[in-house]
């Protein structure tokens, strides 16, 4: 089976046809062409996936990436789509990034940490749905919106939480802060402030896994390195070069879209011609795919899919997921600009409240084990705030650290001695 | 009033001369951050800085109907609100929103320029200017020259902001204007202070030649001015003595004089009598009014946010030298950020604070 697909997956898949997809429900106006003026972007009105599906219709609405999943849809309604453990582990996921989330603004705004801060309330089901299919030595290049991918990829909350805070211990030595999260141990490649800056990282990281498959002959290299990154920055230069250099080297790598409709204060369809995001990968030769972020099971399903494919060597997927942010852009975006009733209508299908309800619907778990997850989550982060809290700052000598790859390339200094050692150094006025 | 039009009579105005046309209304010299003798104004109202560029736009916009104003959320107003009001009331048609592209934003924005539009774009941080760095110093800064003067895209201008802003971190405080300077055929201009800013914004936006116009982003709710509501112009490539002296000449632009400021007050308490220039306009730059002002006090202290080595201040130092050799009674001091990328906690180590300038004028006095 696994053979068949991947031969329909060699050329680009006309994939989702209008039948398919889970907003042509009431949307047949989607396939006529835009009206003429199109000077503020796109005339399409964005449909959200609609609320009335019950949890077996949400389950067959996935659009999946090849013939052989869209055929255990069909069947799988009596089947679970996950086991007690998985669910656990999901769900455990979920709240950890959201309570660090929340713990994140508590800390904000009491001063501890400051700088720009992004936070990722209401798209955990992206992360969770995707890094938990990981291993350890796949890699994943976020945005500035990355300490709950970096969560999810494992990176301890505490190292998190000092760096967010500013402290020697964090994850980046106090260097990076909130919007550069790197972790060596975990493959968690950063952390990008600027949009799209991560997207050719990725695909070198992808390139470099490809080759040390192929050419170095090392059969069992089989990491795939996934890309996130928003709905603006699928309007930037970078990303479509990427596209086009995954899809023609057929790298191991799959772009996600967290398409949450926003880009501060721009709206997706005011800024993109054709809003839909997923098709962009046919056009250069690689499946895309739309999914519903606000659900982690089905997030989940094309994961499998996408990465399967990524790690049998078949090339890159694009993957786009309507997903939400419950908050600002920021700590400091005061959200005004965003609907209320839109805000209403992601808050009602939020991912974790869902996949509870999933999971005690299908006789999972109890709400006892559910509970002691969120009293264990809460412990957790008290911890890392604690941690972070008690750590130190960095020492001033660590300033001129890291910016080449040995510090005395600042150079000798009048008295003989390396200027980088010398404590005045960074008194005045440090010349390369 | 002088409002040239874009394309207009502006006689004599090569790329070599420094001295733009002088259109402007205002004796250009405000002795202070606070006072103005900017003449002929029916009111003027405290503004801060934000608010100032916000008006300097709302009168480009007026006064000339193909001027247009656009960039990433400019139309709620933009991250600063330099912007807010502008969309109401000139409509989206000229000013809009733009995807997130920063190349693709310049770049058509020298397009508009090219076909004799005014272009105002807005990057909304200097430090996001790298991807569209391309398009203004290949395309931008060499239009007209590579034409033959055929055509030309005087009419942009590019607004960033630009500077630390205390909890900015690497990727909001940059001080990318060593960069712009580095390619002739492009004028660099940064404001201190609101009034300054209208002024000097509406000069660059009518000024037939590409400019980029960095906003210092600390000033926008800080700093505060009376500045006349009315349309007036400040003169570019000329810089301004903001304070007199007689021991050691201070220059500086942006930001960075108000902490300049502070180190000559202090530096006066010591006896040294300090003079301070702002430069405004970083190229092309006053080199007259430096020299003259060096050849009074022969000593020179630069300073700026942006890394020292090959800032800007490097080049205000070789120029001087060359002409002042002979008069300067100590080495040309810089104090300026230190050469690593700009720290998010390390911020206030990295920065040229007062007392390292405070530390440089007496090392430099005493020489």
């Amino acid at each position: 089976m696994s053979v068949s697909s991947a031969t329909n997956l060699a050329q680009p898949l006309q994939l989702n046809n209008a039948a398919a997809t889970p907003r042509s429900n009431d949307m047949p106006s989607l396939l006529l062409p835009p009206k003429a003026s199109s000077f503020l972007g796109s005339t399409r009105k964005f449909r959200p996936t609609s609320l009335s599906h019950s949890s077996a219709h949400r389950r067959s609405a996935v659009v999946a990436v090849s013939e052989a999943v869209k055929k255990k849809k069909v069947q799988a309604s009596s089947n679970l789509l996950i086991t007690k453990e998985e669910g656990l582990e999901l769900y455990e996921d979920m709240v950890l990034g959201r309570s660090f989330e929340d713990m994140c603004a508590q800390m904000y705004y009491r001063g501890k940490m400051f700088g720009f801060v992004h936070l990722y309330n209401g798209q955990e089901a992206v992360s969770t749905g995707f890094i938990k299919l990981t291993k350890k030595e796949d890699s994943v290049v976020s945005t500035y919106r990355d300490h709950v991918h970096s969560l999810s990829k494992g990176v301890p909350a505490r190292e998190v939480m000092s760096e967010l805070f500013g402290k020697a211990t964090g994850c980046c030595r106090g260097q990076g802060g909130s919007m550069h999260m790197f972790s060596k141990e975990y493959n968690v490649l950063g952390g990008f402030a600027f949009i799209g800056e991560g997207i050719p990282v990725a695909t070198g990281a992808a390139f470099s896994s490809k080759y040390r498959r192929e050419v170095m002959k090392q059969a069992d290299c089989d990491h795939v390195t996934l890309a996130f990154f928003g709905d603006g920055t699928a309007n930037n230069g970078q990303f479509f070069e990427c596209l086009n250099m995954a899809a023609l080297w057929k790298l191991p790598i799959i772009f996600v879209v967290e398409n949450n409709l926003w880009a501060i204060g721009m709206s997706h369809l005011r800024a993109t011609s054709d809003p839909e995001i997923w098709k962009k990968g046919p056009a250069f030769g690689m499946p895309g795919v739309h999914v519903d972020g606000m659900d982690v099971l089905k997030v989940r399903e094309v994961a499998k899919e996408a990465i399967g494919r990524a790690r049998r060597g078949e090339g890159p997927t694009l993957v786009e997921c309507e997903t939400y942010r419950f908050r600002g852009h920021s700590l400091a975006d005061p959200d005004e600009l965003r609907d209320p009733a839109e805000k209403a209508h992601y808050a009602a299908r939020d991912p974790i409240t869902a996949l509870k309800k999933y999971i005690l619907e299908n006789n999972l778990a109890t709400e006892q084990d559910l509970k002691a997850i969120h009293k264990k989550i809460d412990e957790l982060v008290e911890d890392a705030v604690e941690f972070a809290d008690e750590s130190p700052l960095p020492p001033r000598s660590q300033l001129l650290e890291n910016v080449f790859a040995d510090p005395k390339g600042f150079g000798i200094g009048p008295d003989g001695s390396y200027r980088c050692e010398d404590p005045k150094f960074t008194q005045g006025t440090a010349h390369v | 009033m002088g409002l040239s039009r874009f394309g207009g009579l502006v006689k004599g105005l090569g790329v070599a001369r420094r001295r733009p046309f002088a259109t402007s209304t205002s004796s250009s010299s405000s002795t202070a951050a606070g006072g103005g003798t900017i003449v002929r104004g029916t009111g003027s109202k405290s503004l801060n800085l934000y608010s100032a560029i916000n008006q300097a736009l709302h009168i480009a916009l007026e006064t000339d109907p193909r001027s247009y104003v656009f960039g990433e959320d400019v139309s709620f107003g933009g991250v600063f609100r330099c912007t807010t009001g502008l969309a109401d009331r000139f409509g989206n048609q000229r000013v809009f929103n733009t995807p997130l592209c920063e190349q693709g934003i310049v770049g058509f924005g020298i397009g508009l320029a090219a076909m004799g539009n005014r272009a105002v774009a807005e990057i909304q941080f200097a430090d996001y200017i790298f991807p569209a760095f391309d398009q203004i110093v290949n395309e931008a800064a060499k239009f007209r020259y590579r034409s033959g003067n055929q055509f030309n895209c005087g009419g942009l201008t590019i607004r960033a902001p630009y500077g630390a802003v205390g909890h900015g971190g690497h990727y909001h405080s940059q001080s990318p204007e060593a960069f712009f300077c580095h390619a002739p055929g492009l004028k660099v201009v940064i404001p201190r202070s609101p009034l300054q800013a209208k002024g000097l914004l509406l000069s660059c936006i009518r000024d037939p030649n590409p400019v980029v116009f960095f906003e210092p982003k600390w000033l926008y709710r800080l700093s505060v001015e009376e500045v006349p509501e009315h349309d007036y112009m400040l003169p570019l490539s000329e810089a301004e003595v903001i304070r007199e002296g007689t021991d050691i000449t201070l220059v500086g632009w942006g930001a960075q004089l108000s902490i300049m400021e502070q180190a000559c007050k202090e530096a006066e308490k010591d006896g040294i009598s300090c003079e301070l220039i702002d430069l405004r306009t970083l190229l092309p730059w006053d080199k007259d009014t430096v020299e003259a002002s060096v050849r009074k006090t022969g000593r020179l202290l630069i300073s700026h946010e942006a890394p020292v080595t090959a800032g800007f201040g490097a080049e205000i130092s070789a120029s001087i030298v060359e002409r002042c050799f002979l008069r300067l009674e100590a080495p040309v001091a810089r104090v300026c950020g230190l050469d690593t990328p700009f720290p998010l906690i390390f911020e206030p180590f990295y920065m040229p604070t007062k007392n390292k300038i405070l530390d440089a004028i007496k090392s430099t006095v005493n020489f």
